[in-house]
């Protein structure tokens, strides 16, 4: 069974139509990706999908219920964390306080056993536990803003933009945690990235979204392999048979 | 002798501008958005204790009176938000500023067609004694403003920094956005805070009252309170707290040592000076996003 059904969803800002009819599944336990260009509609569908924004048609089903025209703090409760683009973490309170807000939408109050598992998967915020969150790095910040995802203890994480701003290596870094943590916790991930590479690198399967609209989907494998994605997404050149780069080639999906 | 004589009235006062103060603060800071009707919340607050305690009115005892008072009035401030504020979300910021100013001249509408329109004087059990010490004559109600101030602050803080509920408050005013996306209820909190600024704005009032009588009127001393928060930052609380008390302080100080007119102005010329040299506030509380 789907853990997120999005069917044919359509947003707008203003007069401004953001997503034009999106459809797409999550199974449980999958790191599934979306790609594409800037203003293609990626941060609008994950903020449509965890609530903050709500969509002018269409359905959202997360477990079965209905999550579409619901208040974001319902959506957590419910088991979907949303890890916004540009971290947006809590400025001035510190780290620790970070990861206990993480875990607001939660019963009880005893989050000790959660925290020390956000430690362990980030040991540099247990060095910076009492210092305030504005005053952590870029990547910091974004290891942060994971942790407290994972506070809520998610059956889908929204992942926006983890690598937004960030070293190659910390990347790098950043991805290898996803993935221990999709196998290790077993939180099914819904990921956005500019970076194709490392994406599909991570992802089981993937999907293309360009101007609102899925363009293509497939395994990850199946993406990787085909030269619109290699071209457009990967940056692979290929040559033509004068030798030269071919400036006009055409998406085939258009 | 004189100067400090002149020194405590003007710290008690002051203290009455800084508790409104801290009403616009609690305010901006959870919504970021003004509520220009916190002087007349102020004003309100002040008449529903006196309608609870005066013996012309409810009579009852003046503790539980005013406690009831702050506790109808915080209902007041959640109602004001739940009911109409919260239709104006996602808005411009100055439909906000509208809709504020507007809901004072209603208050203070409500409160002259209640109470009448002639100064009335709130029965404190405490108004009108003084302690001498010393040479510098002190009155009780000055004594009582300054000590449920510091009491009150200290509970602000401890609500703020021990609880849940006000640690909530602190990221959504830091961030609303990823408050809402970990669970924090913020339209519900926004409506909370009103209602605890409703109830600070109560006792600023019933303190005022117990200084000298009221009129529906007072509640443009609201203005004051706003430079008072401008000067301390507009997102501190203990800056608002403390630029109340610089303007308490430079009031009667002004009156009584520089021309007359010079008093009146004080607190805006103040506010000019701040705003020109530390365009931030005193206290401010401004950090540059990291990308």
């Amino acid at each position: 069974m789907s853990v997120l059904e999005v069917r044919n969803v359509e947003a707008f800002y203003g007069a401004i139509m953001a997503l034009r009819g999106v459809t797409l599944d999550v199974e449980e336990g999958e790191i599934v990706t979306i790609l594409g260009a800037n203003g293609a509609g990626k941060t609008t569908l994950m903020k449509t999908v965890s609530g903050l924004m709500d969509p002018e048609k269409g359905q959202i089903t997360f477990d079965g219920k209905r999550i579409d025209h619901t208040d974001p703090d319902r959506i957590v409760r419910m088991g979907l964390a949303h890890v916004p683009e540009g971290r947006e973490v809590f400025p001035y309170l510190t780290v620790e306080e970070n990861l206990r807000m993480g875990a607001y939408a939660r019963k009880g109050r005893d989050f000790s056993d959660d925290i020390e598992l956000c430690y362990g998967y980030f040991p540099i915020l247990k060095e910076r536990r009492n210092q305030p969150a504005g005053t952590l790095s870029g990547g910091q910040q974004q290891m942060l803003a994971i942790g407290r995802g994972l506070m809520a203890r998610p059956r889908l994480m929204l992942l926006d933009e983890p690598s937004l701003g960030l070293s190659p290596l910390l990347t790098q870094e950043i991805f290898g945690i996803i993935k221990r943590l999709n196998a290790e916790q077993g939180v099914t991930m819904l990921l956005v990235e500019q970076n194709a590479h490392v994406a599909l690198a991570t992802a089981h399967k993937g999907f293309v979204l360009e101007m609102g609209r899925i363009v293509m989907a497939g395994s990850s494998e199946m993406l990787r392999n085909s030269p619109d994605i290699q071209e457009f997404y990967l940056g692979r050149k290929e040559e033509s048979q004068r030798g030269q780069k071919r400036w006009k080639r055409r998406k085939t999906w258009r | 002798m004189e100067v400090l004589q002149l020194l405590i009235g003007g710290i008690a006062t002051g203290c009455i501008y800084g508790l409104v103060a801290l009403g616009f603060v609690l305010i901006y800071k959870a919504t970021e958005g003004v509520n220009f009707a916190q002087g007349d919340m102020m004003m309100f607050g002040a008449f529903l204790a006196l309608g609870f305690v005066n013996s012309g009115h409810m009579g009852l005892p003046f503790l539980p009176g005013v406690l009831l008072a702050a506790i109808v009035m915080g209902g007041v401030g959640y109602g004001i938000d739940r009911v109409v504020v919260r239709q104006l979300f996602g808005q411009p910021q100055f439909s906000l500023v509208i809709l504020t100013i507007a809901l004072g001249f209603v208050l203070r509408f409500v409160a002259g067609t209640i109470w009448g329109y002639t100064p009335v004087v709130l029965e404190t059990p405490y108004s009108g004694r003084s302690l001498s010490l010393g040479g510098v004559i002190i009155g009780y109600e000055d004594i009582i403003t300054i000590l449920v101030t510091g009491v009150l602050t200290l509970l602000l803080w401890a609500f703020f920094a021990k609880t849940r509920l006000g640690l909530a408050a602190q990221a959504a005013s830091q961030n609303q956005m990823a408050a809402y996306i970990v669970g924090v209820p913020v339209q519900r909190l926004n409506s909370i805070i009103w209602g605890l600024s409703g109830a600070v704005a109560t006792i600023a009032g019933v303190l005022y009252a117990s200084k000298g009588a009221i009129d529906p009127n007072i509640g443009l001393l609201g203005i004051k309170a706003f430079a008072a928060a401008v000067i301390g930052g507009f997102g501190s609380l203990p800056g608002a707290l403390l630029g109340g008390i610089l303007i308490g302080v430079v009031e009667p100080l002004a009156a009584r040592y520089l021309p007359s007119g010079i008093s009146q102005m004080s607190p805006y010329v103040i506010m000019l000076v701040v705003l020109v040299t530390r365009p931030n506030g005193l206290f401010s509380q401004i950090q540059a996003k990291k990308v």
